[in-house]
């Protein structure tokens, strides 16, 4: 079970009371995570990444295991203790603006 | 007996307001999506207890609520706006070409006659539509493809599409204003559109009566009188009796004729109501005092309207989609402030009181007068 945790904002807008867990079958990407983020919660959808680009939006980060993990390619395995459910894989709103 | 139900979008969230026909003791309901900017909301004429609401931020992007209950519960319905075809480019700030970007929802305008039609006036400036009760949106691209498209400039506050007008006299016919190009009209729905800006003066361009290129800030008509619009534009208040064809100044006593929003009163279409801003640098009441004026007379002869407004050390904005009326007899005049303040009158401008004083920063008020 793959853990993410969304900002405030995200879970009012899901719903979601605490962490998301998820069924990600296959390699455990940024991709699979948030495409399964996204057909759990379709109201995200848009709100994490472009619709039509597929990519991050400017304001929002992904941390994992203490780690950016924002400019990696979305492809890329994600850390073993993010696919273990071991650590969860953060949405993180970034510090800017008001 | 009648209600009225404000709706309020402010910086940090959405609020509803409602009270009897009296309009004395008024309930206040909110924030609703607390925390993301509400641009505006506005509910379905042909079926009150249907909002939409334009909700948006700059971390997470736009999101379009709809209410089937009047405000007390909302569902999230479709937000994705994607441009027709190849987006093109039009004008940046600095000359050269830029692509055009989806950045929000700046206003939402319900159908006349289908609670599930609505149109989204967006920034970068395009005119989306839903028939489906707001789960997908088309474009109705012939505007942004207007041959001036490649020459529009965002004001400002963007490349904002922020006006729509609808006529039921000719449901073929509506209305838009962008800024910074000025106000454009189709009478096809929305199939080809023409800049409808004859008239129109500004010292802020190169051209002053181009085109196309002018800051129109809002519009207004009034139901029973399609055809004849009033504009506050930049500077300038202006008349159209033939549903812009031609543009004429009324802004005479006015103590400035900067300003945003524009309205008109329910039973007198020749009274309208502006609400002056000292400058385009200084977006505050001119001498610290907010005053709504009103013409009777549709422009040139204008009155200050004071009784209830702060008169000394007033420096809040009025923006343009924040004023409004409702339809009672004694008809109600609503306006929200950027200090958060919600003034109503419910004697046509007479005197004024607050509603609410200390919300977050007002963007847009409606209202509904519910039998």
């Amino acid at each position: 079970m793959i853990r993410v945790v969304l900002p405030a904002h995200l879970r009012t807008l899901a719903h979601l009371d605490g962490e998301a867990q998820l069924q990600v079958e296959g390699p455990v990407t940024q991709r699979s995570v948030l495409d399964a983020l996204e057909a759990r919660y379709p109201m995200l959808r848009g709100t994490v990444r472009d619709h039509v680009t597929q990519r991050r939006r400017p304001f929002v980060r992904f941390f994992a295991c203490e780690e950016d993990l924002s400019h990696e390619p979305p492809d890329v395995p994600l850390p073993d203790q993010v696919a273990t459910g071991a650590e969860p894989f953060m949405v993180v709103g970034a510090i800017a603006g008001g | 007996m009648s209600r009225v139900r404000v709706l309020v979008g402010t910086r940090k969230g959405a609020f509803v307001l409602t009270a009897d026909a009296k309009r004395e003791r008024w309930e206040v309901s909110g924030p609703h999506f607390a925390g993301w900017e509400i641009y505006h909301l506005k509910g379905s004429p042909v079926d009150p207890d249907r909002l939409y609401a334009s909700q948006s931020s700059g971390w997470f992007g736009q999101m379009i609520q709809r209410s089937d209950d009047g405000g007390k519960t909302w569902e999230s319905v479709g937000n994705e706006f994607v441009y027709d075809g190849v987006a093109g480019t039009h004008q940046w700030y600095d000359g050269t070409q830029h692509p055009w970007e989806f950045a929000r929802v700046w206003h939402l305008e319900p159908s006349l006659t289908d609670p599930d039609t609505v149109y989204a006036g967006v920034e970068d400036a395009a005119l989306f539509r839903t028939v489906d009760g707001g789960r997908t949106w088309q474009e109705l691209s012939g505007l942004r493809r207007h041959t001036s498209g490649p020459s529009w400039q965002p004001g400002a506050g963007g490349l904002c599409l922020h006006t729509i007008v609808l006529d039921a006299s000719q449901p073929e016919r509506i209305f838009t204003a962008i800024s910074a190009a000025g106000a454009f009209r189709t009478d096809d729905a929305g199939g080809t559109w023409q800049p409808i800006n004859r008239g129109l003066q500004s010292q802020t361009i190169p051209d002053p009566d181009a085109e196309v290129g002018h800051c129109v800030h809002h519009v207004a008509m009034h139901p029973s009188r399609p055809g004849v619009l009033f504009m506050q534009k930049h500077w300038d208040v202006m008349r159209s009796d033939d549903a812009g064809n031609a543009w004429h100044e009324v802004s005479g006593n006015l103590p400035s004729d900067f300003g945003f929003a524009i309205d008109i009163h329910a039973h007198e279409p020749d009274t309208i109501y502006v609400v002056p801003i000292k400058s385009d640098s200084e977006h505050f009441p001119p001498d610290g005092k907010l005053r709504v004026y009103r013409s009777r007379t549709g422009g040139n002869e204008w009155e200050a309207l004071t009784e209830g407004l702060p008169q000394s050390d007033c420096y809040v904005n009025v923006l343009r989609d924040a004023m409004a009326v409702d339809s009672l007899d004694s008809c109600g005049v609503y306006f929200g402030t950027t200090g958060g303040q919600v003034y109503a009158s419910t004697n046509g401008g007479d005197t004024w009181a607050p509603i609410v004083r200390d919300l977050p920063a007002v963007l847009s008020v409606e209202v509904q007068t519910l039998p």
